[in-house]
């Protein structure tokens, strides 16, 4: 959610039970703006609250003029001190796939994984040994966040567009999303670059705008009904939460500009998702 | 003319064509009107510069200082005025006897767009009859002409009011395509003037250039021309920051609006019915019942049933949970109105349950003493009713050879594990009544008491709640029963294990003050310990052993009270009798035990080496104000605080357990075993044709030896006779 509008739209996304308590409201609304001040971001965004044993982490992301580009992650554990972290990368999927359980809350702590690597010595025969391999708490964290960035951070259609010239910008006129349009599936984009929309049908590709439809819609989200949509408070409040990512809660009220999403959970993927639908 | 006024026309125009080439870029005429106040000191400069004694900023200076403060937004009306009525002129076609001299100014070959000063000299020209040249037209306007000047301007003035259609609060057309806008032909030519110039070349091709823009487009019948006009009025009355970036925005919005004119004010829009209803709905909770003002004001304030709701919802948002404080006082309300539906004695909100499709606020009540639940039995019964049916069903089977009909189909020898009872009211799970609504607003909805075999199910199976009680739950093992005893089921588990308080806020009724459990298996009520002086917030988050449960743990029966499943009853006893050859189930169940009422949250089973709860201060920067805050790391959403005297408890999630491990769905049963074959149900396999054939043989060979050993009698018999 956008630090501009961070007092209404926790307000908005309250319905699903987590937000913020006052101290941290306030500290993050000094905090904040002092990043954007110093890192020089046209957005930053309030990313959402990891919740670990020992502490949480909060985690802002900053943005720059072209939306679309990568993004700065910084972590906090206070909501006054912000630390950057590093960028994603596949060898740290790879490295956290197998790390389970929940956030510890200590940036420095080290999960013990053994894997079984293959070692060849010279002119042996390859055997099999036990390697323990230390992942940091922190590169969990990037990664997990990347994860969830990847497969469920959202915007409603028609708030970004695309220019000719390549960047994606806020779309100043955005009236929000008619009501109608609001309930389903298919006014909603992933908030990252668009996988599948080469592999659309001519004909699907001839009715959409090329300066608003430029990103993945939920509709084709694997598996089918990962996602809860609702009208809150009478109607005039639509909340899509994601069945994956159990935590990831996204508010946009109808015919207005206010959207935002907001991640508070424990950082973990639900797997069992198939069997609960 | 001669010499010496070409220089200073020269600059004149110097500055004009560097002024027109500045804007020649921009299609915005807002521009155009912001380089107008520059472009008059400019030209006033001009003069001072260039001595050459004309005063071609005169005309602007002398009505600068007569109309004193108030000429900026005169002149920006002049402007707009002179701009509207360029537009006018541009938009009459079909009035020939315009001035298309005034045109051919607009379209002069070096780019002069039509800047308002520009445009204010040349209608001052049009007025006055002016010539073809440019610098003959220059002249003239350069002629002070005191009164006529302004003479001219005042039935300049009104004319234009004289045409116009309706008062306008701002200089500039209303933008919305809403009201009947009439055409730039109906608003009025604001001027014209009896002699027309012949038509040039250049006038032909503006003609005909405007005529294409005219056109009417294919699909609608808007034309390009009224379009652009459109979207230049709303970028001149919205003043966007920065409208080159959204132009493509704008055009859209523009076009969009054209077409979805608003609807008149009479009618409701039907998309926001719902909305609306809801509302009313919401509305109706909000009005106080009818009676006494003042009997019902101290009623209330004396005794009510519903409790703190604010107080606690301020207290976990200190902690960063819970709805936001207008929900929580709508929720307030809908307790409330509970409260005068139903017989309460007390009531909590327990909490959320969110789920696919809508949510369910929980509401944990206790009836008043005595109070029939007649719904209640009628569900029993019909649980019951299925049950039975069941384990006949079992005797069906068998219907194997339908030859040995006359054979006694063989039983089988299943039977189903006996049910084990539920709990009465008022006991162990089904201790509070629970009410679930899905909006506060909403009708209350009462959800059935638990049974164990549900309690049961409900810990094999992990489904996502939809949101409709009535929705039947799918899984394996089948779930006895729909949404709402799923619901039920799992509010069950989750109060037995996360309802928390502080230590010796409740005590055991006999012993006062007595913590230490004797016996604690059999006790299972408690009651406020009136000397309980709360813990200090530090200790409650170092040592989670200042935290208890106050709700029985469930057994894996099911139950929090244990009951010998194979235990006849006496109904039972008649039956067993007969079926007593049946009995293969072993015949003693061990007592499940479960930790006692009032253990210390130490206790806990951990879960993969991590503490089951998570204890935090709610703000370490106020330690003395703050309030001590705990998380269940089992059920995630589960969150209780304590601060001095006062505790609360709250669920708002999804309603699943944690689980470090995938989830395993139960494996199903094993196959049953296959009846034991004996003889007589063993299928025998017909004698093949050479088994027949080889009988038959035997047979006839059996048959012709007894042939032969009659007749060799008879052949006895009859020699014997013949002797």
């Amino acid at each position: 959610m956008d630090t501009e509008s961070l007092m209404l739209s926790l307000e908005l996304a309250a319905g699903s039970g987590q937000g913020l308590s006052p101290d941290r409201r306030a500290a993050l609304l000094t905090s904040l703006l002092l990043v954007k001040r110093d890192y020089r971001y046209n957005r930053v965004l309030f990313w959402g609250r990891i919740l670990g044993i020992v502490a949480d982490y909060y985690i802002a992301q900053g943005l720059a003029e072209d939306q679309l580009a990568p993004r700065k992650t910084l972590y906090s554990l206070n909501c006054m001190e912000w630390s950057l972290l590093p960028p994603a990368t596949e060898e740290m999927a790879a490295q956290v796939a197998t790390v389970k359980g929940r956030f510890m809350g200590d940036p420095s702590h080290e999960y013990e994984q053994t894997e079984f690597q293959k070692m060849s010595s010279e002119g042996e025969k390859p055997f099999e040994e036990d390697v323990v391999v230390q992942v940091k708490e922190e590169t969990r964290l990037v990664s997990v966040i990347d994860q969830i960035d990847k497969a469920v951070a959202i915007i409603p259609r028609g708030a970004f567009f695309k220019t000719p010239y390549g960047p994606v910008h806020v779309n100043r006129t955005f009236e929000g999303l008619p009501l109608s349009e609001a309930k389903k599936l298919s006014s909603y984009f992933h908030f990252r670059e668009p996988v599948s929309l080469k592999n659309k049908t001519l004909l699907e590709k001839a009715d959409l705008d090329p300066s608003l439809d430029f990103l993945d819609s939920l509709e084709y989200d694997i598996p089918k009904g990962s996602w809860s949509i609702q009208l809150e408070r009478g109607n005039s409040l639509v909340v899509l939460r994601s069945l994956l990512w159990p935590g990831l809660t996204f508010f946009h009220t109808p015919r207005t500009r206010n959207h935002g999403y907001i991640y508070v959970g424990t950082g973990e993927k639900n797997m069992d998702l198939p069997f609960m639908l | 003319m001669g010499d010496p006024s070409e220089p200073p026309s020269g600059q004149y125009s110097n500055r004009r064509s560097f002024q027109a080439s500045s804007q020649r870029g921009s299609q915005e005429a807002s521009q155009s009107q912001d380089a107008i106040p520059e472009a008059l000191p400019q030209m006033l400069l001009g003069q001072q510069r260039g001595s050459q004694g004309v005063p071609a900023g005169l005309p602007q200076a002398d009505i600068r200082r007569s109309l004193g403060a108030e000429l900026p937004e005169d002149e920006v009306w002049q402007m707009s005025q002179t701009f509207q009525a360029a537009e006018a002129a541009m938009g009459l076609m079909e009035h020939p006897e315009l001035p298309l001299g005034f045109q051919t100014h607009a379209y002069l070959p070096d780019g002069r767009t039509l800047a308002g000063e520009h445009t204010t000299n040349l209608m001052l020209q049009q007025l006055q009859q002016g010539q073809a040249g440019l610098l003959q037209q220059l002249e003239s306007t350069y002629r002070p002409r005191g009164s006529s000047f302004w003479s001219h301007f005042d039935s300049y003035q009104r004319e234009d009011q004289h045409f116009k259609p309706e008062t306008q609060h701002s200089p500039y057309p209303r933008d919305d395509p809403g009201t009947p806008w009439l055409s730039l032909s109906e608003q009025g030519f604001l001027c014209y003037s009896p002699e027309v110039p012949e038509p040039q070349p250049r006038d032909l091709a503006v003609q005909n250039a405007k005529a294409y823009l005219l056109q009417t487009s294919v699909s609608s019948d808007l034309s390009l021309y009224e379009h652009l006009v459109n979207l230049l009025t709303k970028i001149l009355n919205q003043r966007p920051e920065d409208p080159l970036s959204i132009l493509e925005s704008l055009n859209r919005t523009t076009q969009w609006e054209w077409f979805h004119r608003k609807l008149d004010t009479l009618r409701d829009e039907p998309e926001m019915q719902p909305t609306y209803e809801m509302a009313e709905k919401q509305k109706a909770l909000f009005i106080r019942g009818s009676g006494d003002r003042e009997q019902d004001m101290e009623e209330e304030v004396a005794d009510t049933a519903v409790p703190n709701i604010m107080e606690a919802a301020f207290h976990l948002e200190q902690a960063g949970v819970g709805l936001s404080a207008e929900e929580s006082f709508r929720i307030y309300l809908a307790l409330k109105q509970l409260v005068e539906q139903q017989p309460v004695h007390t009531c909590r909100f327990w909490g959320k349950i969110l789920g696919l499709r809508r949510s369910y606020l929980v509401a944990e009540v206790e009836f008043r003493e005595g109070e029939e639940e007649g719904e209640e039995e009628e569900g029993e019964e019909l649980l019951e009713g299925a049950e039975a049916l069941e384990p006949p069903g079992g005797e069906e089977e068998g219907e194997e050879d339908e030859e040995k009909v006359a054979d006694a189909v063989p039983k089988p020898q299943w039977k189903p594990p006996p049910a084990v009872p539920k709990e009465e009211s008022r006991t162990g799970a089904n201790k509070y009544l629970y009410f679930v609504c899905a909006e506060p607003g909403r009708q209350w909805a009462r959800l059935p008491h638990v049974t164990p075999a549900q309690i049961v199910c409900a810990r094999k199976i992990r489904k996502f709640f939809t949101g409709h009680l009535d929705a039947p739950v799918v899984s394996y093992p089948p779930f006895p029963g729909n949404e709402a005893n799923y619901l039920r089921a799992q509010i069950a588990r989750i109060s037995a294990a996360t309802h928390i308080s502080p230590l010796g806020f409740y005590q055991f009724g006999e012993e006062e003050g007595d913590e230490e459990d004797e016996g604690g298996a059999g006790r299972d009520s408690f009651e406020e310990n009136p000397d309980f002086e709360g813990i200090p917030v530090l200790e409650l988050v170092d040592s989670l052993a200042n935290w208890v449960h106050h709700a029985q743990h469930i057994l894996p029966q099911g139950r929090c009270t244990w009951v010998n499943p194979l235990q006849k009853t006496d109904e039972e006893e008649e039956l067993g009798e007969e079926e007593e050859k049946g009995d293969e189930g072993p015949e003693e169940v061990e007592q499940e035990v479960g930790p006692p009422l009032l253990t210390p949250l130490s206790e806990d089973a951990e879960i993969m080496n991590m503490a089951p709860w998570t204890t935090r201060l709610s703000c370490s920067l106020c330690p003395q104000y703050s309030v001590a805050v705990v998380r269940s790391n089992l059920w995630p959403g589960a969150y209780a605080f304590a601060s001095g005297k006062k505790f609360e408890n709250l669920y708002i999630g999804w309603g699943h357990k944690y689980s470090p491990d995938n989830f395993n769905p139960a494996l199903p049963a094993p196959v049953q075993q296959e009846y034991a074959s004996g003889p007589e149900i063993t299928e025998m396999s017909d004698p093949t044709v050479e088994e027949e054939q080889a009988l038959r043989a035997a047979q006839e060979q059996a048959l012709a030896a007894t042939e032969e050993e009659e007749e060799d009698e008879e052949e006895e018999e009859d020699e014997d006779l013949d002797d």
